[in-house]
């Protein structure tokens, strides 16, 4: 098979950083590749050098791109070539229609008067092609992130795309959704198209990718042909930090204490619509020095479950019973809820857990001011040292906790929400999928940091959409399937296959 | 990992990257000189700082709540209107109905932070964008005004109340030619400042805290120490310190402290920089939002009483368009319109900025015109200069 893509010794510099140091990249034709590494690695700013985003002149190296070599000056340009990149963040408009979004600026117009009737054609054909029933007039907002995320690659196709990159294109889906993404990918590949696919997700990358590239550190790692060798995902795992991982989990001695926070009966429901109800009776026990997972597919109810429990932030008609160390705790609003010993982290870092313009020391002592202030005044000194201490014990990799957390990888800004809630020193964490969007090594350290609170004796209850993880972690796992509870397994005899059947089987 | 610029960058890099607050001083300082050699020194003349001073107080005082508002990241459209209303309140009640002044001056300031409370209740409460319900308030006052004093002009204040603004302190310790009380004072407030700034880099230091390069920081004391007793020495060769000066003064470092070195000033910025992050820290945001237009309300009201104090009389066009000044210099101040960030000193020079230009074109016989272009221009290039060097940055 012919090369479509040759990237070779791509060099990229920002002032006093390398972040792509002789990167070489080939992709085949027809193949679905896919990049891994690290945040950091220099996924992201390899693909921004592919597209156009850093334009021809401001790196080293060459871009060979169908046996010619190429210079995109901008998106524009590699667009045209069909190089089309759907990033993280979508690109949708999303008070807009499906129509009006696949073809913005790209529109089915004469002299600037759009032709309706050709445009919902168009997209009635695109939409099958993805596998969208939905009506071509439907606004994008009504959709969930799945069916979005196939918007995009609708939107793609629209564009002759011949080279697909999908940066993380399932961090934010569910595994159903995950699963048929993939499966499009794959179905495409047979139409000719190309892709690269970044992903943190080894499971996914197993499944589809006929080669993988793994970059660390700025540099090209490893190229592993899956056809002609069979790629485990320990192998990648050890090209991308560089070391044996014997245990992805760290071990843990398993000690549980005293029940220590309990909820009971909890229901609630919706806060726009009255009439839906959102959790159901759920009840919920968590002992000291014990990590209980809530396993359950997006949309299970989860997130509205702490979030209801947290100082009653999401939700109305709230009603229940939390106690916390046998005594009954009042969790009516945020302050109360911290004062009763609970602490939530957020599955939204960015827009729930953060202040991103302002810098560590601020965000650390967000939630508990009072502990570096006297009478209201703040002790500049005393925040300072509090953070610092935090960075050591979290390994917060910066240089100082006033680097603004905006500038911050998803892993370190993930221990600076954490660093935040241990300040406030909790008796219950609630952690809400701790480890999405950050990287093998980090999600490795989150989770030693999760194991030093249980042997603490702190009751942790953790969220998470990843099997794996919840297996790996917990003592116990209940398993959420439309706002309520449908089953509790020890973890000895859980398994991704019987959580599954729980979930489906109600 | 990007490495900071600790030493290895050197001063250079160092004035880059806090252009912003030493640009904002310097632009001051370059339209002052500005300003003295083209009005021939009249600028810099005893009697018209003293003016400077009187004019432009109400403009400080308000800019002062409308930086914790637009921190916050709303926006209060309102306070010129309320200004006018106020003033309109103090005439009814101490030329109408003759109230003692110690009476009525409790009583407007209590008006003016009803006014920002009954606003800040839709706001916080019930999320109405603060820039509706203000647009609201300002016809709402604007018409309370008119209707208060019938449209007329109502005046004279008693003498007392006229000291509020056009009063100055006597000079208790010398004769008053040279004013020595001022003199001193002045002396004083230099000796504050540098000892806060040596207090706070030693602090730094102990920390390992970056801080600017010693020479900068002498420097910097150096030029605002020679500023402050040049204009205090002209004020002594007048009439000493205005009452109102002192107002602004204190306040000025009242709130200074109060957002920067407070849990409630850290809150409102925490508000500002992001809402769902600081609600779900335990924050109580709606209440915090509240309380900076209940707070705005007041320091309009007093804002009010100034400006009605040194015309002498309450005429239903006082306010008029005087939101947009207070709203410009928090803005030229370095305050952002998304909220989250901006400093009280920022705001004071911002306002000192606005005020020197308008006493200065003033000067020069140069039409209003003329006038609201160049400041139009201003607030632009300010914000524009910002913009600019967060995208050099970035």
């Amino acid at each position: 098979m012919t090369a479509l893509l040759e990237m070779r010794s791509i060099t990229k510099t920002f002032p006093g950083v390398k972040a792509l140091d002789q990167v070489n990249l080939v992709v085949r034709k027809g193949e679905i590749h896919a990049l891994v590494g690290e945040n950091g690695a220099g996924k992201s700013t390899l693909m921004k050098v592919l597209s156009g985003v850093y334009p021809a002149g401001s790196y080293d190296g060459e871009i060979w791109y169908d046996n010619a070599p190429a210079a995109f000056r901008d998106i524009r340009d590699s667009e045209e070539k069909g190089i089309i990149i759907i990033h993280q963040e979508l690109a949708l408009v999303p008070l807009l229609s499906i129509a009006e979004n696949l073809f913005l600026g790209n529109e089915r117009a004469k002299a600037g008067v759009i032709n309706w009737p050709e445009t919902f054609r168009q997209t009635e054909a695109l939409l099958r092609k993805v596998g969208l029933k939905e009506p071509p007039g439907a606004r994008v907002d009504s959709l969930g992130v799945g069916k979005q995320q196939l918007v995009e690659i609708a939107k793609a196709l629209s564009k002759d795309v011949r080279l697909l990159i999908l940066d993380e294109p399932t961090a934010a889906l569910s595994e159903s959704d995950s699963q048929a993404l993939l499966d499009l990918l794959l179905e495409l590949k047979t139409q000719g198209v190309t892709s690269i696919i970044i992903s943190h997700k080894l499971n996914e990358v197993r499944r589809v990718a006929d080669s993988v590239t793994v970059l660390r550190d700025g540099t090209t790692v490893s190229t592993m042909d899956a056809r002609a060798e069979a790629i485990t995902e320990d192998r990648i795992v050890r090209d991308m930090v560089g070391r044996d991982m014997a245990h992805r989990y760290p071990d843990r001695t398993r000690r549980a204490g005293e029940v220590l926070f309990e909820v009971k009966d909890w229901n609630v429901w919706h806060p726009e619509q009255a009439e839906r109800q959102v959790i159901r009776n759920i009840s919920l026990q968590a002992r000291a020095g014990e990590v209980v997972g809530i396993a359950g597919l997006m949309g299970a109810g989860r997130t509205e479950l702490a979030m209801s429990v947290f100082g009653h932030s999401y939700g109305r008609r709230i009603s229940g019973e939390v106690t916390v160390g046998g005594k009954r705790a009042d969790t009516s609003t945020v302050p109360r809820a911290i004062a009763a010993g609970l602490a939530y982290v957020t599955e939204d870092r960015k827009t729930l857990g953060l202040i991103l313009e302002e810098d560590i020391c601020r965000n650390t002592s967000l939630a508990n001011l009072p502990g570096v202030s006297q009478r209201g005044v703040i002790n500049h000194a005393r925040e300072a040292e509090v953070a610092e201490k935090y960075r050591g014990a979290m390994r917060i990799r910066t240089p100082g906790v006033f680097q603004k957390v905006m500038n911050l990888s998803g892993g370190n800004q993930q221990k600076v929400v954490l660093s935040k809630w241990l300040f406030t020193g909790p008796e219950v964490l609630i952690l809400d999928e701790p480890t999405r969007g950050i990287d093998v090594g980090a999600k490795y350290e989150i989770y030693g940091i999760i194991n030093e609170l249980s042997a603490q004796g702190k009751a942790v209850v953790m969220i998470s959409s990843e099997m794996p993880e919840l297996l790996g972690m917990c003592d116990r796992i209940y398993v959420m399937n439309e706002g309520a509870f449908v089953g509790e397994l020890p973890a000895a005899e859980a398994t991704q296959e019987r959580i599954m059947s729980l979930i489906v089987t109600e | 990992m990007n490495q900071p610029n600790a030493t290895g960058g050197g001063i250079a890099a160092y004035l880059l990257k806090h252009m912003r607050e030493y640009g904002l001083l310097f632009a001051l300082i370059a339209i002052m000189v500005f300003f003295q050699i083209v009005t021939e020194g009249v600028l810099l003349r005893p009697v018209n700082i003293t003016n400077l001073f009187l004019q432009n107080s109400y403009i400080i005082i308000m800019a002062l709540g409308m930086l914790l508002v637009i921190v916050a990241g709303h926006i209060d459209l309102s306070v010129g209107s309320v200004m006018g209303f106020v003033g309109a309140l103090a005439a009814v009640m101490l030329v109408e109905w003759s109230l003692p002044v110690a009476v009525a001056i409790p009583l407007c300031l209590l008006a003016g932070a009803a006014i920002g409370a009954a606003q800040g209740y839709f706001v916080a409460f019930w999320r109405i964008p603060s820039f509706i319900v203000t647009l609201a308030g300002m016809l709402v006052f604007r018409g309370l005004s008119l209707w208060l004093l019938e449209g007329q002009s109502v005046g004279p204040f008693p003498k007392s109340f006229q000291a509020l603004s056009n009063g100055f302190i006597p000079d208790l310790i010398g004769s008053g030619k040279p004013n020595i009380l001022a003199l001193a004072a002045g002396v004083i407030a230099v000796g504050v400042l540098v000892w806060m700034g040596l207090k706070t880099r030693a602090r730094n230091a102990q920390y390992g805290i970056e801080d600017e390069p010693a020479a900068f920081f002498w420097a910097r004391n150096a030029i605002i120490a020679a500023a402050l007793m040049f204009v205090i020495w002209k004020l002594a060769g007048f009439r000493g310190l205005p009452n109102v000066l002192i107002s602004m003064v204190v306040l000025t470092v009242i709130y200074a402290f109060l957002t920067e070195r407070t849990t409630l000033g850290r809150r409102i910025y925490a508000l500002g920089g992001n809402e769902k992050a600081s609600k779900l820290s335990g924050i109580k945001t709606e209440r915090l939002a509240f309380l900076t237009f209940v707070n705005m309300g007041l320091l309009a009201a007093l804002g009010g009483l100034v400006f009605a104090a040194r015309l002498n009389t309450a005429t239903p066009k006082a306010g008029f368009g005087v939101e947009l000044d207070v709203i410009a210099a928090v803005f030229i101040g370095g305050a952002s319109m998304s909220g989250g960030s901006g400093k009280i000193v920022g705001a004071v020079v911002g306002a000192f900025i606005m005020g020197v230009m308008n006493n200065g074109m003033s000067i020069l016989g140069i039409g209003i015109d003329y006038q609201q272009v160049i400041k139009g221009l201003v607030l632009l290039a300010a914000v524009f200069f910002d913009v600019y060097n967060k995208r050099k940055q970035g």
